[in-house]
């Protein structure tokens, strides 16, 4: 069996334990959560960190709550939480759509929504969904707090903008009336990664019966930058909520990514899945939103 | 390291290498060889156990991070005095294992769903057993022997 | 033979058939199996082997300084120091050979090159990444289809006089009146098809633990093998030790599906392991190796072709295959069949002519070609066949079933010698077809699905039916490098009328210890809680050549049943002393010995292994105890068939399929157990549904493997397995001595065609008459498209 190599682990007690432990660690300490990330890749041997900082303790960042018109969820909880949570369900479907086929039952258990997005995984659901939701991500340090849009978080593959010495600690998505969601994914099987998928959230105008008045558009495992896709977006803002609508942006967002050609499928089928995907989300979302 | 962990009631103290798998400190430390691994990617879910009250790949979690904490594995399924949990004996009547080597953990989580849902349906069953790989039977008498489990959980007999 | 010769087979002692629950279950629900990677022996080392990286490689230098020098190891081993004991190359089952350590070059990803003793299986990891290894990249043969172009790397230059990689040519039936019926047939159909490479991937991966007693000379082998006798007669070959000092324990086994048939370097490795420290040494691979380095399965490039009258007879089939066998041709088959039992591919039909060409050839990827839960082949001869009749159907614009239904062999032409030499046993094909139909409700499927296709909506209905000839084999026709494929039995009735039962052959989940316990009870008057049935210890069981090929109940269990009844014929001879009647006045009747005329006059089995026993005067001649011994050479292959309906839903927006319904009505001859067989049947659709959408071992052009964790390699889930609907016909097997045919793979063997064909048949709207497993959700679209993918490439 693949076995990690050796490490040194420190368990934290509190938020500022695990940040005086990670500045006293260095940049070759890594924050442990769920592990379903970071443990596979030291057992192939790709992360060899030489501290683990676990969190797990952290009850502090271990919740999902409505404050201030925005819906917070904290780092710690497990995807399995966030799918139970019917707070986010209710407000924001597609946050359910994407955890009902991130990984295993077992896995959503275990596996948090902090380490997910810290893992930065282009292929990853919540990824594609907080972007899709221009979510804001709450990063702390010694020296104190500071808050990133969604779209901003990865700065690549596998990496983002939490520097050594930070942890994400939330994520934050104002809640606005009129909003809908969906998120649709195609898998080879159940528990796959995804081998495209599309989130979209609508806000329609309230003032006029059937129009756009905001839109998100995310896509996870087609190259898109920052998981997202502004010029589909934009092509929905103050269009009316049909069918020559949805193609559209469904044709942009497919012009737009970049998607690379793997044992998922060829890079031609994945632009279909692009156009597709967030053609069926956009159907759901509206019709989510009350169109 | 100094770890303490509980594993089906009983305290067991042991240093050990941080890096320790779960999976390896039950098996190779505690010689509770009932818990098998399948697959290094927690794809297969041959090494579930409960990590306190929740099923998890024990292959995925650090030993360390169950330091404190209460392990079950397929060993402490059965009450104390060797009476079957239904789970196991509707495995036994419904032909739900073949090689066996899946089913430790297989029953593990079938005994978790029956908690949190006495009376799943079979999509129910399908979807909680569905990060856990079978290659024997295909699912259906798995599915059968947690049905079965489910009807026969009021006064399970020994067998 | 005639048809009342067919209609003798006598099934009257079957009071202990029937479904009951399983003797192996009671440990594993506990926990308490033993597989190998469960050994722990005081002092025990643990070994990992170090491979290779790349596809195709001269190896310029190993340096192990560093990895020796670690405190926690105790050897590393390299090629080199095998080859001072002779043991740098090991034989295939296929009489080829295979490196056990690579000493000139690396042949394919994931090669074994090195390997690691240390105290504990953390320690070993580590050292193995302390070996560095200087490699000097060659050219990579991946494409099988390019494998004999004139400018293809050489492979295996460690051959002699090797130029090509070509490794056999063979062919069978009758080429010229082949021909001659293709020539003039009114409808010839011809398609190129790729049965991709896929792997067994049992749940638990291969391992040994092996332990040499210094002081005995005695080497234990406990091992993941389905064969154990045969590996302990190639171990002594390998190692030069005698072969009764070796003993070959095959524990609890999680799994088989032939992946656990071959010898691998690994097993070997741990053997040298404990030659060198003395000391026991366990070795178990993780899943990348097994999946990177151990048998793959399949792996055929195969263009077919079929003849038929315009009005839907089929006249005949061919077939060209070019066979991907890796790096060493590690086929596992009988020697007289390098492409198994392919030739089997004029399927279930009545033909006038057939004839098939297969090229075996080398490529840089893992060795292999074992019988993934079939046998020998006869999957990849299923799928052509019943893919080619479902074109013949779309081309006629016939019913694929009613197709099937007119061509099927009928119940009158068996004992049927197929047009390739084999002769089938015994069936009733338009039964099992029409009664697979009705529980399908088919001709209801076939409206439903022509209201949805005018409602936009795809949904298919795949039918598929098989005939597979198991239970290898004959000894004048079928042998394993020398060895023939014959099963012994030893029973042995204790004084107080308990039984055990050695069999050579043991369970890798298919219930031995429960169905054999129930031959034996059937035919000696006894309850199955009465015997004992061991298995899988060298030391403890006869020889025999193992559990694969569905070849346990066909040889292993026609042992038993004849073993059981010379133990009964001997006690026939201790009943007449004890009743002081002649024997020939003594007829078996209820599980006893009865006086012909007087039934009240009977003394059963327990009493009579107590008598044996005795002081009793048995007669002149007749040995006392109760025990008797077989060797069993089957006549004949059996030939278990069924029938398979599939229906499936497409989406074509994005290529998703969803198998809703698995009808399988599979006759298998007598059934021993038949909540067994109905579990093996189960397992089978299971597989289909892996084959046909997900499961593929493909390559990159550097040779990488792609499909080398169970992140890459898909294996189904509860979630894509339907429930099977399952029936059930019984053909006696005429010539097997319980009618019992073999049930161990039929469905993995039947249904990836039906699987396939019911995809194809939901997409016939878009034109698509063909397209390659696996059919991922990208598969189908881009064979909407008209642009098919290559599967076992890497994808662009």
């Amino acid at each position: 069996m693949q076995v990690p190599a050796y490490v040194e682990y420190e368990k934290a007690s509190s938020l500022e334990h695990a940040l005086m432990l990670l500045a006293r660690f260095g940049p070759e300490s890594r924050v442990l959560a769920g592990g379903h990330s970071l443990i596979p890749m030291m057992k192939l041997r790709l992360a060899q960190p030489e501290t683990l900082i676990d969190i797990n303790g952290l009850k502090e960042l271990d919740f999902i709550k409505i404050s201030d018109g925005e819906l917070r969820i904290g780092a710690m909880t497990r995807h399995a939480q966030l799918l139970d949570s019917a707070q986010a369900g209710k407000h924001f479907a597609i946050l359910h759509d994407a955890e009902r086929v991130i990984a295993d039952p077992i896995v959503r258990l275990w596996g948090t929504v902090g380490g997910s997005l810290c893992q930065a995984d282009p292929s990853e659901d919540l990824s594609a969904a907080f972007a899709t939701l221009q979510a804001t991500m709450v990063i702390v340090n010694l020296d104190g707090t500071r808050t990133i849009s969604a779209r901003q978080f990865h700065v690549g593959p596998y990496e983002t903008v939490v520097g050594p010495g930070e942890i994400l600690t939330e994520i934050r998505i104002p809640i606005e009336a009129g909003v809908g969601s969906a998120y649709e994914k195609v898998g080879r099987r159940v528990g796959d990664w995804p081998v495209g998928a599309a989130g979209v959230a609508v806000w329609l105008d309230r003032a006029q019966p059937g129009r756009i008045k905001a839109a998100g558009i995310g896509l996870a495992a087609m190259g898109a930058e920052h998981f997202s896709a502004p010029q589909a977006e934009e092509s929905l803002i103050g269009a009316q909520a049909t069918e020559e609508t949805y193609a559209r942006a469904g044709q942009i967002a497919a012009e737009h990514c970049r998607p690379v050609s793997d044992q998922r499928g060829p890079a031609e089928y994945k632009k279909h899945l692009a156009s597709e995907l967030t053609i069926r989300a956009l159907r759901k979302a509206v019709r989510r939103a009350g169109g | 390291m100094q770890i303490t962990v509980s594993v089906n009631g009983t305290d067991y103290t042991r240093v050990i290498e941080p890096r320790l798998l779960l999976i390896h400190f039950i098996r190779d430390e505690l010689r509770l060889t009932g818990t098998h691994w399948g697959c290094d990617t927690s794809n297969c879910g041959a090494c579930v156990v409960w990590l306190d009250e929740k099923p998890v790949k024990s292959c995925t979690v650090l030993a360390a991070m169950a330091d404190g904490r209460r392990v079950l594995t397929v060993e402490g399924m059965a009450s104390s005095g060797g009476r079957l949990d239904p789970v196991q004996q509707g495995f036994t009547q419904c032909h739900g294992l073949q090689c066996g080597f899946c089913t430790p953990g297989m029953m593990l989580t079938a005994r978790w769903l029956l908690n949190h849902n006495p009376d799943p349906s079979d999509e129910v069953i399908r979807e909680a057993l569905s990060g856990q790989i079978c290659r024997c039977t295909g699912y259906e008498n798995i599915v059968r022997s947690v049905r079965w489990a489910a009807k026969h959980e009021a006064g399970g007999d020994q067998s | 033979m005639s048809k009342s010769e067919k209609t003798e087979t006598s099934i009257i002692y079957k009071a202990s058939y029937g479904s009951v629950p399983r003797k192996e279950d009671a440990r594993f629900v506990r926990g308490k199996g033993t597989f190998v990677d469960d050994i722990a022996l005081p002092g025990m080392l643990c070994g990992a082997v170090l491979r290779s990286p790349l596809a195709h490689a001269r190896i310029l230098s190993i340096d192990t300084a560093a990895a020796a020098a670690h405190p926690m190891v105790e050897a590393v081993i390299t090629g080199e120091d095998l080859a001072e004991r002779g043991m740098a190359w090991m034989p295939t089952l296929s009489a080829d050979v295979q490196a056990v350590l690579a000493t000139d070059k690396v042949r394919f990803q994931g090669q074994e090159v090195a390997f690691v003793v240390a105290r504990d299986r953390y320690s070993a990891r580590d050292a193995l990444e302390l070996i560095n290894v200087e490699y000097e990249p060659l050219p990579v043969l991946i494409d099988a289809q390019t494998a004999l172009d004139a400018d293809a790397p050489i492979i295996r230059d460690d051959l002699a006089s090797r130029t090509d990689n070509k490794i056999f040519d063979w062919a069978a039936g009758d080429k010229e009146a082949t021909d001659l019926v293709f020539e003039q047939a009114d409808v010839v159909i011809a398609q190129e098809m790729l049965y991709p490479r896929s792997h067994p991937a049992p749940l638990e991966t291969c391992g040994a633990v092996a332990d040499l007693d210094e002081i005995t000379g005695k080497l234990t082998i406990w091992l993941t093998t389905q064969a154990p006798h045969a590996h302990r007669t190639m171990y002594a070959m390998i190692t030069g030790l005698p072969e009764h000092k070796i003993r070959v324990i095959s524990p609890d086994i999680g799994g088989g599906f032939g992946n656990k048939v071959p010898i691998y370097p690994g097993y070997l490795c741990a053997i040298v392991g404990t030659l060198v420290t003395g000391k026991p040494v366990k070795w178990v691979e993780d899943r990348s190796e097994n999946l990177m380095s151990t048998s793959f399965a399949r792996d055929y490039h195969m263009r077919g072709e079929i003849a038929a009258t315009k009005d839907g007879q089929i006249l005949a089939v061919r077939a060209r295959v070019l066979a991907d066998h890796g790096a060493f041709n590690g086929a596992a088959q009988p020697t007289k069949f390098p492409a198994g039992f392919f030739h089997m591919f004029t399927g279930s039909y009545d033909l006038r002519a057939a004839y098939c060409e297969v090229t075996g050839v080398y490529t840089n990827k893992a060795p292999g070609g074992v019988a993934y839960s079939c046998s020998f082949r006869i999957t990849e001869a299923v799928y052509l066949v019943e893919r080619m009749v479902d074109l013949l159907a779309r081309e006629l614009g016939a019913d694929p079933a009613e197709l099937r239904m007119r061509n099927l062999l009928r119940p009158e032409q068996f004992p049927y010698t197929c047009p390739t030499g084999l002769e089938y046993d015994s069936g009733d094909y338009p039964k099992a077809l029409a009664v697979a139909m009705d529980i399908a409700g088919y001709a209801e499927l076939r409206e439903e699905q022509a209201s949805k296709r005018e409602r936009g909506e795809y949904m298919g209905i795949g039918v598929s039916f098989f005939t597979e000839g198991v239970g290898a084999g004959p000894k004048h026709l079928m042998d394993i490098l020398g060895l023939g494929m014959n099963d012994g039995a030893d029973l042995r009735v204790h004084p107080t009328g308990k039984a055990v039962l050695a069999i050579s052959c043991q369970t890798q989940g298919q219930g031995h210890e429960t169905t054999f316990a129930q031959i034996v009870a059937s035919e000696l008057g006894l309850s199955p809680d009465d015997v004992e049935v061991v298995h899988g210890d060298t030391d403890r069981t006869p020889f025999g050549l193992g559990t694969y090929g569905s070849r346990s109940t066909a040889v292993s269990g026609a042992a038993a049943a004849v073993v059981a009844r010379k133990v009964r014929e001997r006690a026939k001879l201790v009943a007449a002393a004890m009743l002081e009647v002649s024997a020939e006045d003594l007829e078996w009747a209820d599980g006893a010995w009865r006086v012909k005329g007087d039934p009240e006059q009977a003394r059963g089995i327990a009493e009579i292994a107590m008598a044996a026993h005795s002081g009793l005067d048995l007669g002149d001649g007749v040995e006392g105890h109760l025990d008797a011994m077989t060797v069993y050479d089957p006549p004949n292959l059996t030939f278990p068939f069924g029938a398979y309906i599939c229906v499936t839903d497409v989406d074509p927006g994005t290529g998703q399929v969803t198998v809703r319904r698995f009808i399988a009505v599979d006759d298998c001859g007598v059934r021993i157990n038949p909540m067994i067989v109905d579990g093996q049947v189960h397992r089978g659709l299971a597989d289909g549904v892996g084959m046909a959408l997900m499961q593929i071992i493909a390559f990159d052009e550097h040779g990488n493997c792609l499909g080398g964790s169970l992140m890459d390699y898909l294996l189904p889930t509860s979630v894509e397995c339907p429930s099977p609907e399952l029936g059930a016909t019984v053909t006696p097997s005429p010539h097997h001595p319980i009618g019992a045919k073999g049930i161990g793979e039929s469905a993995t063997v039947g249904s990836p065609a039906a699987v396939v064909n019911s995809v194809i048949d939901a997409l016939a709207p878009f034109g698509v008459k063909h397209a390659d497993m696996p059919l991922t959700p990208a598969a189908v679209w881009c064979a909407i498209q008209g642009r098919p993918l290559r599967s076992d490439l890497a994808l662009r």
